[in-house]
């Protein structure tokens, strides 16, 4: 294995963070609205969270705790991948605790532990663009967010409206950020989407469509949505079988040929603490039991 | 009783050394050297060294050896080393015309001066398998004849000289740089070349070819295809005066195109223009026709819908390591935003499941 | 160019400059919180803070503007030396430093444009001091209200009034920093 010693603090060179760092800086001056910036190829490939790993090197400091999960979970192999990462290039302290952590870098969820003032939530984005499904030509896009020009997103969510007798968007659900940019939150789960209003900064980054953008704490997130059809933040309609919390966005996961299945929190770190504490669920065992 | 799986770490060790493994092969058989790599697999060498933007044999042979033969993931290796590197300072502009030539054809004449040079080509080979190489590789003598003195002029430079071909004029302006900026449209004519440069051999062919096949067809004529070394030289301020710090060899390649004038141009030749790291001239061509067929706008052409005009569509997918990056990204979980979607498939299907029993 | 602009810059740039961007980062998006900020010692009469925040952002790619307050030799020379940045007027700036008065008018910084409203001056205002008094400040990433001792009151509401294009502004005082984005709304307290 190459030995990662031989590159800079976070692995990029400094010129390279500079230029980050900038756009990070103006993407929180202008909630929702996507920097461009200059992308650098990393040492792994564009859609594995470039993104978030170019964001998280331009923010780790050595003092930080930094936390990495793919899916919600810690474990999971990009995960264990990029957290080995910064373990090398940047020396700094990991950790699977939410609330120790203070860089959390993230693909696809949000971790169901309220974020405090002390932490930065960083995603990884793939199609930073909210309206590029409707209109794939960024020359086209840019002018509508340009013009505040969001009514192509009404209509496709209407005609779901019309068709489904619902919006059917269940992930990467648009939101408008204070009123005015209208984002993409990352393929989080709608369930996700009310927690974007948090006392934590929120950086997102999207590596190979070199994009940075930004929430500032305390901003207002509003989910897009009709008066006659409210959004809502919906999920399984069952306790997590281990921990027993009910208000978790959970996995399913097949157990047997004969389509058994259960619901198991997709934070990992939160069933677990949960379980430590002593709540257990339909078919939980006691943490330090399960400790595989 | 349920207990999640855990061990990612232990996996992706398990499997780098599995995989490091299967690089190697057979250990009866001979381990492949660099060296062997960068002599006997020079084209594949080339193309890594063009597509992953960097000039160096050695460091491509390494890279297509740790791939195991993979050019993308050689390409992708090169690209992710190659941004760690600092930059020190900028080459002068490179003489092309002064290009020591290893071969030089011009279709659009039969003799020029400086002449025709075949060079190391497999146009006129008949595609047969040798077998005698899968047993001895010994080569005869090939004949030599004393290089050439002096530079070889540019063959579309002679039909500037009678008007019949745009003008290029020359720009002192420093041409703006992908690998630091983002990539804005439109973009620039240099800006275009950069991004045909470093894309991918397949996409760019297939661009040019479906040109040739009437979706925005240009009428091109190899004007002239040269491969050749070119010294780069590097301005020195402490010196005052420029050092040549080394040889590439390049492959350029100018097109002669029709073009029957516009209500700005006369009637003229217009040009495509293809450049690119080591002896690739495959993509030199393609990306000739390419850069031809997206300059449509500034010469007052009609944008007929093809794809290969549409420089949006080419520079955003024309790179390689992008393009497998996403790609291969869907191997990774997604089971959040999986579950999500079967939620939401459910309650639609029980929705219209209640909606059919009640109208029965 | 004498020895002086050689020195004061970071000792260990990648660390220094990875903390004191996190100050900048979490000034700028928690308006009006004063955060510390150290590294840089450069001439006067720049401040520590001011000279750190240039050292962490500002290189060969951002052009900046020295306000007159602030355009003495000593300083282009250690810009100059430690960041590459070229120096120019106020239309071109990327970065602009200086007192209050000195950096007037507003008006000649770039705002960005509706395409790209990020091309738009951060302004590097050196204060006397810092301190939660005089201004009242709402908006992202503020919870409920803070306070800010602004040098002014009308000119960060015109600015906000831009939105999304405007100014971004960094406050600074000896080794202290604080931020006011475009989108903050101002009051007099």
């Amino acid at each position: 294995m190459t030995d990662l010693n031989q590159y800079n603090f976070a692995y990029l060179d400094e010129q390279t963070k500079r230029m980050i760092r900038r756009a990070l800086l103006k993407a929180l001056a202008i909630p929702g609205y996507q920097v461009p910036f200059a992308s650098r190829e990393m040492p792994m490939p564009y859609g594995w969270g470039t993104g978030g790993v170019q964001v998280s090197a331009a923010c780790l400091t050595p003092e930080d705790r930094f936390k990495v999960i793919d899916q919600g979970a810690d474990d999971t192999t990009n995960a264990v991948s990029i957290r080995k990462f910064f373990e090398r290039t940047a020396g700094v302290e990991t950790t699977e605790r939410t609330a120790e952590a203070t860089v959390i870098q993230t693909r696809h969820r949000i971790p169901e532990e309220p974020l405090g003032e002390g932490q930065i939530l960083v995603y990884q984005v793939p199609i930073p663009e909210p309206l590029r499904f409707l209109e794939p030509r960024e020359t086209e896009t840019r002018k509508m967010h340009a013009l505040e020009e969001y009514g192509l997103m009404h209509v496709k969510l209407y005609e779901d409206i019309a068709r489904h007798g619902k919006i059917a968007t269940s992930y990467a659900y648009p939101v408008k950020v204070q009123g005015r940019y209208v984002m993409d939150p990352s393929p989080i789960p709608k369930f996700d989407n009310p927690k974007m209003e948090m006392a934590a900064i929120q950086l997102f980054g999207a590596g190979r469509e070199q994009r940075i953008y930004a929430v500032p704490p305390y901003t207002s997130v509003v989910s897009l949505d009709f008066e006659d059809h409210p959004f809502e933040a919906s999920k399984v309609d069952q306790p997590c079988a281990l921990c027993g919390a009910g208000d978790t966005y959970l996995d399913e996961v097949i157990m047997d040929d004969e389509g058994g299945r259960m619901f198991v929190c997709s934070d990992t770190d939160y069933c677990a603490t949960r379980r430590a504490e002593g709540h257990l669920g339909a078919l939980g065992v006691p943490a330090e039991d399960s400790a595989a | 009783m349920y207990v999640a799986v855990k061990g990612g770490e232990r996996a992706i060790d398990n499997a780098h050394s599995w995989l490091a493994e299967e690089r190697r092969g057979d250990t009866a058989i001979a381990e492949l050297s660099v060296g062997q790599i960068r002599e006997q697999l020079a084209l594949a060498v080339n193309r890594v060294m063009a597509e992953g933007s960097l000039y160096d044999p050695d460091l491509a042979a390494l890279a297509i050896k740790q791939a195991r033969g993979d050019l993308i993931e050689a390409i992708f290796l090169i690209r992710a080393y190659r941004t760690t590197l600092p930059r020190i300072g900028h080459s002068r502009p490179l003489g092309t015309g002064a290009m020591a030539c290893d071969r030089r054809i011009s279709a659009t004449f039969k003799d020029a001066p400086g002449g025709q040079v075949l060079g190391p080509t497999f146009d006129y080979t008949h595609r047969l398998l040798e077998f005698r190489l899968a047993a001895d590789g010994a080569v005869p003598p090939t004949a030599e004849a004393e290089p050439q003195q002096g530079p070889v002029p540019h063959i579309t430079g002679f039909l500037n000289r009678d008007g019949l071909i745009e003008e290029e004029t020359a720009s002192d302006e420093p041409p703006r740089d992908l690998t630091r900026e983002p990539l804005e449209f439109p973009a620039s004519r240099a800006l275009r070349l950069q991004a045909l440069a470093r894309g991918d051999e397949g996409f760019v062919l297939s661009m040019a070819y479906s040109t040739q096949r009437g979706y925005g067809r240009n009428h091109p004529f190899v004007g002239e295809l040269r491969v050749g070394q070119v010294a780069v030289e590097m301005d020195i301020p402490e010196l005052g005066f420029a050092v040549e710090i080394g040889e590439i060899t390049l492959t350029e390649c100018e097109t002669v195109n029709q073009f029957k004038g516009s209500k700005t141009e006369p009637p003229q030749f217009t040009r495509g223009y293809g450049l690119t790291l080591g002896h690739t001239e495959r993509k030199a061509i393609s990306m000739a026709l390419v850069d031809r067929a997206l300059r449509w706008k500034e010469l007052g052409e009609d944008n007929v819908g093809a794809p290969a005009q549409d420089e949006e569509f080419v520079l955003s997918h024309a790179d390689n390591i992008q393009a497998t990056g996403f790609l291969e990204h869907i191997k990774l979980p997604h089971y959040v935003d999986f579950q999500s979607e079967l939620e939401l498939v459910r309650k639609l299907r029980a929705e219209a499941g209640q909606a059919g029993e009640a109208r029965t | 160019m004498d020895t002086q602009s050689l020195t004061g810059g970071f000792a260990d740039a990648p660390v220094e400059a990875a903390r004191a961007f996190r100050a900048a980062l979490q000034a700028m998006a928690r308006p009006g919180r004063i955060e510390a900020i150290a590294g840089a010692t450069p001439p006067a009469p720049l401040s520590p803070a001011a000279g750190t925040l240039l050292l962490t952002l500002a290189d060969a790619e951002t052009p900046v503007h020295l306000a007159p307050s602030h355009d003495r030799p000593a300083l282009r020379d250690w810009l100059t030396f430690h960041t590459g940045a070229p120096l120019v007027g106020p239309g071109e700036a990327v970065f602009a430093v200086g007192a209050w008065a000195a950096l007037q008018p507003l008006d000649a910084y770039r705002i960005g444009v509706p395409d790209y409203p990020d091309r738009s001056a951060t302004l590097i205002v050196e204060m006397e001091g810092l301190s939660a008094l005089r201004a009242r400040l709402t908006g992202p990433g503020i919870k409920d209200v803070a306070a800010l001792s602004l040098p002014d009151i009308a000119a960060f509401q015109r600015n906000a009034l831009l939105f999304p294009l405007g100014l971004d502004f960094y406050f600074t005082a000896g080794d202290r920093l604080a931020a006011l984005p475009r989108t903050t709304k101002v009051e007099a307290d």
